[in-house]
């Protein structure tokens, strides 16, 4: 007997094509929050987002205040140096005061929770990477019709 | 809100079982609990959690996320997976009596 009645085939995935910590920090949380309900999720990296399962770029995901309008900083002063240093530098210490994880740690904790992730073999040809260029926790690049056949009967989400 | 009897006494709890007042809950309480959610079997490494989720509910008043059970109580995101299948974050509060886990991560 299972009262949270976990026999669901709820899918869920999610495309992530941002590789700023504004981009893809939104995509993290739910993904983690799909696992943790024992949905089976999946994660499709593409364009921008390959600097998120990209060893040497994961770490350093930053924030721009250039052209968003959002963030308390007047445009005109926005493409300053440093602007973008210190509006990254804010934002990480906003995210570790919640004790959520930096970009790494993060997407260890996905991978350990059964998260699958997928690189897209577009953007890898594009970019000149290859497999051993990513993240552990991502399980195989593949093409958008290989992903089309992952994410059928699933909710998707483009970020 | 609901009553629910555990281990010979009534508790109260919320629409989805939660326990209203997790003072209300009782070590003998969690087999039974455990049974509710598919965890036949309460080990030691299930009492580490259930221990930790308890003690962070009184210290913070709110329940623990997977994160901090990880991070404090040490016990891998993987394990808990295993300890409490498919949705380890609820079904870890819900045997520990406290209320359903509110943190986003």
């Amino acid at each position: 007997m299972d009262k949270f009645d976990t026999e669901s085939d709820r899918k869920l995935c999610i495309i992530v094509s941002h590789g700023t910590l504004d981009g893809a920090y939104p995509s993290l949380i739910m993904a983690n929050a799909a696992a943790a309900e024992g949905i089976d999720t999946h994660l499709f990296f593409t364009f921008w987002g390959m600097d998120v399962i990209t060893k040497k770029k994961m770490g350093k995901l930053s924030v721009t205040p250039v052209g968003n309008t959002s963030m308390p900083i007047p445009q005109a002063l926005a493409p300053m140096p440093g602007m973008a240093t210190m509006s990254t530098k804010m934002m990480k210490k906003q995210i570790s005061d919640l004790d959520v994880p930096d970009v790494p740690e993060f997407m260890e904790m996905l991978s350990d929770m059964g998260v699958h992730m997928w690189a897209c073999r577009m953007s890898v040809d594009m970019m000149k990477l290859d497999k051993d260029d990513f993240f552990e926790g991502v399980e195989d690049i593949i093409s958008a019709g290989d992903f089309m056949e992952i994410n059928e009967g699933a909710q998707l989400l483009f970020t | 809100m609901a009553t629910e009897t555990l281990a010979g006494t009534e508790v109260q709890v919320d629409e989805e079982g939660f326990f209203v007042d997790p003072g209300t809950w009782t070590e003998e309480m969690a087999k039974e609990l455990a049974a509710h959610v598919g965890v036949d079997e309460l080990t030691e490494d299930h009492w580490t959690v259930i221990k930790f989720c308890r003690t962070d509910f009184e210290s913070k008043g709110e329940s623990p996320t997977l994160r901090r059970v990880s991070t404090e109580a040490g016990v891998p995101t993987k394990q808990l997976f295993q300890l409490f299948p498919k949705k380890p974050a609820k079904k870890m509060s819900y045997v520990a009596g406290v209320p359903k886990p509110k943190g986003c991560v």
